[in-house]
């Protein structure tokens, strides 16, 4: 695990309005999560978890402060560079899966990768390769109805991996699954993390599913409280 | 894997209620297209027009006969370089059922005035003037009843009759012509006006129309105002006009087909606009989450947009082209049921453009809304988090 630091956020407030009220979800928050890290955040509902993951995916902005992700200030980038960064930066992995029902496995694993410049035969290999790590090579042409919610979790890490990204961002990607399921998609996580050197950070409520972190952040009233898990 | 399989994908996930999107573009097009066929074929005669041609006729309507006097008085009119007459027969083969475009006229003149319309030859022409009982029959018109050069044909009408009472003239085939433009018809036959003349019971010496050529168009407004200043405060006034001007208003006696095409296809469009882009927007919202995931996995909200705008168009294109393919099929099939009615009634290529151009305007149309509703989609939201 390198010490340079993937993600850096430094003084970052975010806030909703309700009404007239002004509710503050983080003031003035600072984060470092070196590269190669597998990183849980746990919390309280409305703790602002998903906020963060948000934040960190550029698919928000804080209102105030600097996110920094892969070498990247996000906060300021337009939406057309946001988009271009995500989809050379980032992989998500959702709670509900979120596959095309009209696309077979391939090809959901195959988007991100209509937005490189690679041909036809690259994506395919690329494809290939990404089924094969979450072991679903078998399952290629094979519809999301057609499969486990598992297996559906594990497509979904396919996708989020096959352009080989920087980070991964999870969003409580056990948490439709059954523990024999949940605990298969963490192992394989933590795989991509030891063996490929992905960087993780996983929002979680599940103390089990944390412990597949190296570490876990655990996000309360806009602060963080750290403990290290795993080696 | 690329954009467009994407489109489709997401255009058949739900094949029943892309199916009945489709039947509904497809019944519009339909629609326009037959309709359009029609306003085409009966316009059709504007486009055979002459600029230098005049039409005289009386002016209480065109149904009422002129003497045939008016021929050399209207001949002998400065700026008049050729007339000829003819008179409606009202003709029919056999059967009244079986109407047949018959028209007698005066044979030497009205061959060389309408020599722009019909590809006479000089063999035909000379048997034509010379055999009184002598009929120029349409390449079209032959083929319908097999007639062949010398056959003797018995031909009805429904308005004269001879003097012996019988309603029918047999006539002889000197001549079977083709069009000498492509936007003409041959679903016509000529008989000898003479031929004619002597032989009906009543109505003698009197013509159903002139048709004259000026020296050149820049001078029909002169000859039009002389000629009915001729004829003005007497028995038989005549209206005279430029022959373009006298199909467009002959077209106008069945109604103003422009009028009923632009109204019922009016309609049909803006019916459709209302269901398939209300299916569409309905359509879009169900794939919020997953416009998000595009979003979230680097698809720019501009393809998404194009995607949207993709999906609307191949729909309007895929069930206006199948529209199209009926209209064509039915005019193809009514073509010869209706070519003595409706002569010329085929799909043009001017019409199949005009249809591809509100395929594409019907696609973004209604397109448009869904696609920047997806456009505008912001992730977090719709994702429901924040």
């Amino acid at each position: 695990m390198s010490d340079m630091p993937l993600v850096r956020l430094a003084g970052v407030s975010k806030g909703f309005v309700k009404g007239r009220d002004a509710i503050a979800i983080f003031e003035r928050l600072d984060l470092a999560i070196p590269e190669g890290d597998f990183v849980a955040v746990m919390g309280p509902s409305g703790s602002g978890k998903s906020t963060l993951l948000n934040l960190l995916g550029g698919i928000d902005r804080p209102d105030a402060g600097e996110v920094h992700v892969a070498g990247s200030r996000i906060d300021t980038l337009s939406e057309g560079q946001l988009s271009q960064w995500r989809a050379a930066n980032i992989g998500f992995v959702f709670q509900f899966y979120n596959l095309m029902p009209m696309l077979s496995a391939a090809q959901n694993v195959e988007l991100p990768l209509l937005l490189t410049r690679l041909g036809k035969a690259e994506r395919r290999r690329h494809v290939e390769t990404a089924l094969a790590i979450v072991n679903l090579a078998d399952r290629a042409k094979h519809y999301p109805r057609e499969m486990s919610g598992g297996q559906q979790q594990r497509v979904a890490i396919a996708r989020a991996i096959v352009s080989d990204p920087k980070l991964l961002l999870c969003d409580e990607p056990t948490g439709d699954l059954d523990r024999t399921s949940a605990d298969e998609i963490l192992g394989m996580l933590k795989v991509l993390n030891r063996d490929l050197g992905k960087t993780i950070v996983m929002v979680t409520h599940d103390p089990a599913a944390a412990r597949f972190a190296r570490r876990t952040l655990h996000l309360d009233k806009g602060h963080f409280e750290e403990k290290e898990l795993a080696a | 894997m690329n954009d467009f399989l994407l489109i489709r994908k997401n255009l058949f996930r739900k094949k029943l209620r892309a199916i009945l999107m489709i039947v509904s573009i497809l019944i519009a097009f339909a629609i326009f297209g037959v309709l359009a066929a029609f306003e085409r074929a009966f316009n059709a005669g504007e486009d055979v027009s002459e600029a230098d041609r005049l039409v005289v006729v009386n002016k209480i309507n065109f149904t009422q006969p002129l003497p045939i006097a008016y021929f050399n008085r209207i001949a002998a009119v400065e700026g008049v370089r050729q007339v000829t007459f003819a008179n409606w027969f009202g003709g029919y083969y056999q059967d009244p059922k079986n109407f047949v475009i018959v028209m007698a006229v005066e044979p030497e003149t009205y061959l060389k005035i309408s020599s722009t319309d019909f590809a006479f030859t000089p063999e035909m022409s000379q048997a034509f003037v010379r055999n009184r009982t002598g009929a120029l029959v349409g390449r079209a018109l032959a083929e319908r009843w097999g007639w062949k050069l010398g056959d003797r044909v018995p031909i009805s009408s429904s308005i004269f009759s001879q003097k012996n009472g019988s309603h029918t003239w047999d006539v002889t085939v000197v001549g079977i012509f083709d069009k000498a433009k492509p936007q003409g018809d041959t679903n016509l036959m000529f008989i000898q006006y003479p031929y004619f003349d002597e032989t009906r019971s009543f109505g003698k010496d009197t013509i159903g129309w002139l048709l004259l050529k000026t020296e050149s168009p820049a001078v029909n407004d002169r000859v039009i105002k002389t000629i009915d200043a001729m004829f003005a405060n007497s028995s038989w006034e005549t209206a005279t006009d430029t022959e373009k001007a006298f199909n467009k208003a002959f077209v106008a006696q069945l109604g103003n087909v422009a009028l009923i095409v632009t109204l019922v296809v009016g309609a049909a469009f803006v019916t459709i606009l209302m269901i398939v882009g209300n299916t569409m927007v309905m359509a879009v919202r169900e794939r919020t989450r997953e416009i998000a995931v595009l979003k979230t996995l680097g698809f720019s909200g501009g393809r998404v947009l194009r995607m949207v705008l993709g999906e609307t168009l191949l729909l309007a294109v895929i069930g206006g082209t199948l529209g199209l393919a009926l209209a064509t099929l039915f005019t193809f099939a009514m073509r010869n049921t209706l070519a003595m009615f409706v002569p010329g009634l085929q799909m043009s290529p001017g019409i199949v453009l005009t249809a591809f151009g509100f395929m594409i305007l019907l696609g973004l149309a209604t397109g448009l809304v869904p696609a920047l509703n997806a456009f505008r989609l912001r992730i977090a939201e719709a994702m429901g988090r924040g």
